[in-house]
């Protein structure tokens, strides 16, 4: 294929008051090549594509889409240009079906002389060319995950794109789905397409690009052909030290600390509820819950951590069954609890780090006697916190909401591990994170299980629960797969747990 | 055009655009006087004497602040937690019933064990009274809003059915009115020969109790968590549905001490104008406060001057009354604007 250049990028700038995004970054895409954009979070990826879609406007630097330079600030211009975007979160009309999606905004949706038929054989079409089956008749929203992605990659197809933008693709798909999205996209990149892959996981990067860029800290530190370079090399440039994957180990599990037995709980909405799971979580062993999102991990974490309480079935507390179950018995019972959003149930944005760490604990002594606090033990608290977990802050008195988000993760993570817990419950406990963080906080996970903790780490990275878990259980539509010691499966096979698979031979059936 | 926060926001920040409100407010008005035909000037200068000119005016001021610092704190306390209490004024008559019903001989206790206990009892009816919506809320999701909005008028027109009916004053020669409250019921005076009752002083006092609540207790720790942030407060285990129903009561309670406070204090009975909308102006109070208890008690002797001095202003120019309620409606749309604009900043794409 002919080296024509489909997009360039010269020495954007863009720096919001004191903080530069981007650092006169150039690159350039040529017609028909993957390239990664690979980057820690915060190194500036989103606002140099915001850049690129015309959504900022760079303090300098101009963008070439086949040699034409684009207006700067304009969409419409990148979208007529033919630069395409699927985002993480994905732009879809749930009551529509996956043709009205499509055609939305392309054309007419309710004019007289509509070419439902012509834009029906156009969309068949494109999902023959590029090996994307979807029923253009299903409704968006009885769709999974896999195929909403399908359904955005037709949309940008469908708009003539030249030049696709993806997003973290892989974040909401199993291993399954991934291969299938690859294929996707190499078919694409035969008929002529660019596609810049915005990604974190290094071994994706590896199978799909043909060029990796790495920015760091707004900066392009580098840049490489694939078969040029491996996976240590990229997380270097990208870290700007070596990575060291976690080295663990052999766990020595003791006695069962906290155990679900046959727990159900109902479906809320979308989301399903548990479905007879039993589980009983080791002292000094990390269990890893694989899954895709939203297949049942809120149930178990709001289960676990007494959010709810199951419809059916037993909570056993060493050995105990429970009867009352709130999150202040939770935590009173020794159980630290890392919730999956911290901006929002972790943490109160407008309450300072003193505040938010004894979030948890206020009731009673040392923090509060006879209802009223003791702002002083309550502050030291928190500067210990600041000082054996580093977080960095001006002080504990600053709003938590000036916090980045490791910094945040730290404070929660002091809160939890200084109550010296027995049972950890870590629900994507790096989501978000820089990698010097991730492994920060894997380090403190695996320091509680070496000290005779009990660790459940609900994750949807395979990578990390595979990294870090002594046993994986996969969870699917609520139901909890048996465990599966480590180096039991391979990602392929947990795969299929995670796609349903697996189950239907033997559905657990209350005895 | 659209909004940034602004991370840190710097003193001048803070500052700046609540005075430049204020000018705005005393601009606007100034300009309406103008219309009105009479001096800008000279009608801010009249008004100001007559809130805090002479002793007299500043008396009254205080008087008229009483009831404003009681429902002020009641609408502060629920919003501080986003109990959006808008019924402090059927709160208040709540508590005005209660100082009618036990103040005049159904309890025929000296003074000095009278008057708590009417307080008492005062409270535990505007609180009972709040706890109907709380509930309402807590259990079944019903906008509190609505209910608590609703309740002013369903609580007005039955104090209007007592006064008419079994509460009328045989001696009121037809008017709805009750009887007044015996000697021992009322409220007696600071200083004697002041125009100033007691009520002001226990409106201070609540405000400080308040404060010390809001910022030294459990409780005013759990109400600010929620207030902020429900999920993360129900996920850090503080019983949120107990919290609201536990502000309620308070607030509840506060709104009905300004109805005791200016029936034994001021009134010495019980008619349907004894409050003119005094839960409402708590709301301007509380906002121009930013729901901060002391702040309260500045805003409310600020909203009651207004009143105080447009009053006195309109005997000696010839401007309507009038121009204090817009004065204070001004006042509190751009302040609202105002603490916006301390927390975000415009940016023009």
């Amino acid at each position: 294929m002919g080296k024509v250049e489909a997009l360039r990028l010269n020495a954007i700038t863009k720096r919001f008051g004191g903080l530069t995004a981007n650092d006169a970054v150039s690159f350039g895409v040529d017609q028909g090549e993957v390239v990664a954009l690979l980057g820690e979070n915060g190194a500036g990826k989103t606002t140099l594509m915001n850049i690129l879609f015309g959504q900022y406007t760079a303090d300098s630097g101009t963008v070439e889409v086949f040699g034409q330079a684009l207006p700067p600030g304009n969409s419409r211009a990148a979208l007529d240009a033919g630069v395409g975007m699927v985002h993480q979160h994905f732009t879809l009309a749930d009551n529509l079906t996956v043709q009205e999606n499509i055609t939305l905004g392309a054309e007419p949706l309710f004019s007289p002389r509509l070419n439902r038929a012509g834009a029906r054989a156009r969309i068949a079409a494109l999902s023959e060319k590029f090996h994307l089956a979807v029923s253009p008749d299903a409704r968006v929203g009885n769709l999974s995950v896999g195929e909403r992605q399908r359904v955005e990659i037709l949309k940008a197809l469908y708009r003539d794109v030249r030049i696709l933008i993806l997003d973290e693709p892989t974040a909401v798909l199993t291993p399954q789905e991934t291969d299938a999205l690859f294929a996707t996209l190499r078919q694409a990149t035969a008929n002529g397409l660019s596609i810049i892959f915005i990604s974190h996981k290094l071994h994706e990067v590896m199978a799909i690009a043909d060029r990796v860029v790495v920015l760091r800290h707004g900066k392009l530190v580098g840049g490489a052909r694939t078969e040029d370079t491996d996976t240590q090399a990229l997380a270097a440039m990208m870290m700007g030290l070596e990575a060291t994957p976690p080295n663990v180990a052999p766990a020595n599990p003791g006695a069962a600390l906290l155990e679900l037995e046959d727990v159900s709980t109902p479906d809320i909405g979308s989301a399903p509820g548990l479905k007879s799971v039993s589980l009983a979580l080791r002292a000094g062993q990390i269990i890893g819950l694989a899954g895709v999102s939203g297949n049942g991990q809120a149930a178990m974490a709001d289960v676990l951590g007494g959010l709810r309480s199951p419809a059916t079935g037993r909570i056993v507390l060493g050995g105990e069954v429970v009867q009352r179950w709130t999150p202040r018995d939770a935590v009173q019972s020794g159980i630290a609890r890392i919730p999956e959003d911290r901006h929002k149930t972790g943490t109160i944005a407008d309450f300072d780090l003193t505040e938010n760490a004894i979030l948890e604990r206020y009731k009673g002594v040392p923090f509060s006697k006879g209802g009223w606090l003791n702002w002083r033990k309550s502050r030291g608290f928190a500067e210990e916190i600041i000082r054996k977990y580093d977080v960095r802050c001006p002080g504990a008195d600053t709003p938590i909401r000036l916090l980045s988000g490791g910094n945040m993760q730290k404070l929660i993570l002091g809160r939890v591990l200084e109550a010296d817990p027995q049972v950890i419950l870590a629900n994507q406990p790096v989501r978000g994170l820089d990698l010097g963080a991730v492994n920060y906080v894997h380090g403190q996970l695996l320091e509680a299980r070496g000290h005779g903790a009990a660790v459940l780490l609900i994750s949807e990275d395979l990578d990390e629960i595979m990294a870090l878990s002594d046993v994986i259980h996969v969870i699917a539509e609520g139901r909890l797969s048996p465990g599966f010691v480590r180096g039991e499966k391979t990602p392929a096979e947990l795969g299929l747990w995670m796609a349903g698979q697996g189950f239907d031979a033997r559905i657990p059936h209350a005895s | 055009m659209r909004l940034e926060p602004v991370q840190n926001p710097s003193l001048a920040r803070k500052v700046l655009p609540p005075a430049i409100a204020l000018a705005f407010t005393v601009l606007i008005a100034s300009l309406l006087a103008m219309i009105a035909g009479a001096n800008p000037f000279s009608v801010l200068g009249l008004i100001i004497k007559g809130a805090f000119g002479s002793k007299f005016a500043m008396l009254e001021t205080l008087n008229r602040a009483t009831p404003l610092i009681f429902t002020g704190l009641a609408v502060a306390v629920a919003f501080r937690a986003r109990f959006w209490n808008i019924g402090a004024e059927a709160q208040l008559y709540a508590g005005a019933l209660m100082t009618v019903l036990l103040g005049t001989g159904f309890l025929p206790w000296p003074s000095l064990a009278l008057l708590p206990a009417i307080a008492f009892i005062s409270i535990l009816a505007g609180a009972a009274l709040l706890l109907i919506p709380a509930l309402l809320k807590t259990r079944f999701g019903v906008d509190e809003v609505v209910t608590t909005l609703l309740f002013n008028f369903i609580f007005l027109l039955f104090i209007s059915m007592l006064l008419e009916g079994p509460l009328k004053d045989p001696m009121s020669m037809g008017w709805p009115k009750s009887a007044r409250l015996l000697p021992e019921a009322r409220l007696p005076r600071i200083v004697e020969g002041l125009r100033l009752h007691w009520g002001f002083a226990l409106a201070i006092l609540s405000a400080l109790c308040i404060w010390i609540i809001q910022t030294r207790s459990t409780l005013g720790y759990e109400m600010r968590a929620v207030g902020l942030n429900k999920e993360a407060a129900a996920f850090a285990g503080i019983p949120v549905n107990l919290v609201l129903i536990k502000t309620a009561l308070l607030s509840g309670g506060l709104a009905a001490l300004a109805g005791f406070s200016e029936v034994a204090g001021l009134k010495g009975s019980l008619t349907l104008d004894l409050s003119p909308g005094f839960g409402y102006t708590g709301i301007i109070v509380a906002m121009l406060a930013l729901l901060n208890p002391l702040g309260v008690v500045l805003a409310a002797l600020f909203v009651a001057g207004i009143f105080v001095g447009a009053d006195s202003m309109s005997r000696a120019a010839d401007v309507p009354t009038y121009l204090a309620d817009i004065m204070l409606a001004t006042a509190l749309l751009l302040m609202v604007l105002a603490i916006m604009l301390t927390r975000f900043r415009v940016v023009r794409d």
